[in-house]
């Protein structure tokens, strides 16, 4: 099986300080790769060199084996993005937001696919809604919908389910694993609920400073730190050193 | 590549964006029309008489500059927009090119030019008895002159932005404003100091509002000061978009773009 995304060598130094050191690895259809670390451990940073929104200092991102640096515009058709951290116009409407994210990604059938989003993400009785009327969770999940429009194979997530309440985090997280094994669609994500993250990810990414820790499936990663759940398999390595 | 879909997804962003502003609208139409009536009446009162050429000079030239000032905003302000919205990099991580969200933006600040000065135009026929648009195709051979020169300011702007983060947006209201005295608006070049009459030479807006006044003294412009303003122009706009081109590769190299809004 050929990777949805391959991550080579991918290193980003500012002025000296190193934020992401040689990052390497693969993810596969139907993977859920959870980046796990610290504040300042590089997971945004490394998402953004996913989406060439940085430059790296060296390494490469490969993206259904084509190099994203080469067919940037057309490879980023099948990905998807959101974050805690971007937000939306406020003075659009929800469709009307979609709306322009349907033609930024040249979406076909959009109105249905927005109806059929809005839906899922429990949005539709929002649809004609000013964004600056909806709370944190209802943006978030705006973001999400809008990540889901283009159908991408790849989708990265930074933070999705921060803002959200406990049965919306559990919600979203069912809705990620569903549609990752259904679609056969990539995710990587990031997130320091480690409970969700754990029901969610079938593979991990370790991040300190800049650096992978440590990598694999949730079964390996727990055999070999011998550590039975994620929360401790955090504790021993970020927190016990 | 440039792609039809996605520049009309950025128009679209802008005119909803418009739909649901009052106060983007009184920008765009309040403020041009404050500034006809203001000037035209100054100017009525300095000549004395109803009809005259000072009353023209100066509206042509008042109508003239807010085309620029519309123009360039339009992609400056268009730019601001999305980091206000913190939607940048939404916009960025999208299979947006730079070239379909600048062509965007340029075609947005078209139609704010073309607001405010029909707005300023039709005010001035009706208040003042002085048809701008009279000129015909000479009017649009300074106009398009004069959007070059606009999107080369918006342009450099942007980069600013990019580089100096949000602190620098001060420079989408400002910047034009610095051609504003050798621009030779409301006046001829000759009144300049010898130093500030050098720099005019530089600056196509010049020939633009001389040209601008001659044509109203039934003078049709010469090949040779449409060329000086085209040749600058393009000497502008090149600078200009290898400016912002270098500010947003090191924007990107040093980590800025993911910044800037926060």
């Amino acid at each position: 099986m050929e990777p949805n995304l391959e991550v080579i060598n991918l290193s980003k130094c500012y002025q000296h300080k190193w934020v992401l050191k040689k990052v390497s690895f693969k993810v596969y259809p139907s993977d859920i790769l959870g980046i796990i670390g610290p504040n300042g451990a590089g997971k945004s940073t490394l998402l953004y060199l996913l989406l060439d929104l940085i430059e790296p200092t060296s390494g490469e991102v490969i993206y259904f084996n084509q190099p994203l640096k080469k067919e940037k515009s057309m490879l980023l058709k099948k990905v998807g993005f959101a974050s805690n951290y971007v937000s939306l116009p406020y003075s659009l409407t929800v469709e009307e937001n979609l709306r322009v994210f349907a033609h930024l990604y040249e979406v076909s059938n959009y109105s249905e696919k927005i109806d059929r989003l809005l839906e899922v993400f429990k949005l539709q009785d929002k649809k004609k809604f000013s964004c600056r009327t909806l709370s944190t969770g209802e943006m978030m999940r705006l973001n999400l919908a809008r990540a889901f429009l283009n159908d991408p194979l790849v989708l990265l997530l930074d933070e999705p389910t921060a803002g959200l309440d406990p049965e919306n985090v559990r919600y979203v997280a069912d809705y990620l694993k569903h549609i990752a094994k259904e679609r056969g669609m990539t995710i990587i994500l990031t997130s320091h609920q480690l409970t969700e993250l754990e029901r969610v990810a079938n593979k991990f990414l370790l991040l300190k400073e800049g650096e992978v820790l440590a990598y694999g499936t949730d079964e390996e990663l727990f055999q070999k730190f011998r550590v039975s759940n994620l929360e401790e398999l955090y504790f021993k390595i970020f927190v016990k050193g | 590549m440039l792609s039809r879909r996605r520049v009309y997804g950025i128009l679209l962003r802008h005119f909803y964006l418009l739909k649901h502003s009052l106060s983007r609208w009184i920008d765009l139409l309040y403020w041009p029309t404050i500034d006809l009536l203001l000037w035209g009446f100054v100017s009525l009162s300095i000549q004395g008489k109803e009809d005259g050429f000072l009353v023209y000079h100066f509206l042509g030239g008042l109508i003239l500059w807010n085309i620029l000032i519309r123009a360039q905003q339009g992609l400056a302000v268009g730019f601001l927009e999305d980091v206000w919205a913190r939607n940048l990099l939404h916009l960025f991580a999208s299979p947006l090119t730079l070239l379909d969200y600048l062509t965007g933006l340029i075609i947005f600040s078209i139609f704010r030019a073309f607001m405010a000065s029909f707005l300023m135009g039709v005010l001035a026929v009706l208040i003042f008895h002085f048809n701008f648009f009279q000129q015909g195709i000479y009017f649009f051979q300074y106009t398009f002159g004069l959007l070059i020169f606009a999107w080369s300011i918006g342009l450099i702007t942007i980069a600013l932005i990019l580089y100096f983060g949000q602190e620098a947006e001060i420079f989408a209201w400002a910047l034009a404003l610095l051609f504003l005295p050798f621009s030779a608006v409301f006046y001829p070049v000759s009144v300049l100091p010898p130093l500030f009459q050098k720099i005019a030479y530089f600056v196509p807006t010049s020939y633009v509002f001389e040209g601008m006044r001659s044509l109203l003294l039934g003078n049709l412009p010469t090949l040779q000061s449409l060329l000086k303003i085209y040749v600058l122009d393009l000497a502008y706009i090149f600078f200009s978009i290898l400016i912002f081109l270098y500010f947003f590769k090191t924007a990107k190299v040093k980590g800025k773009l993911t910044k800037i809004g926060e």
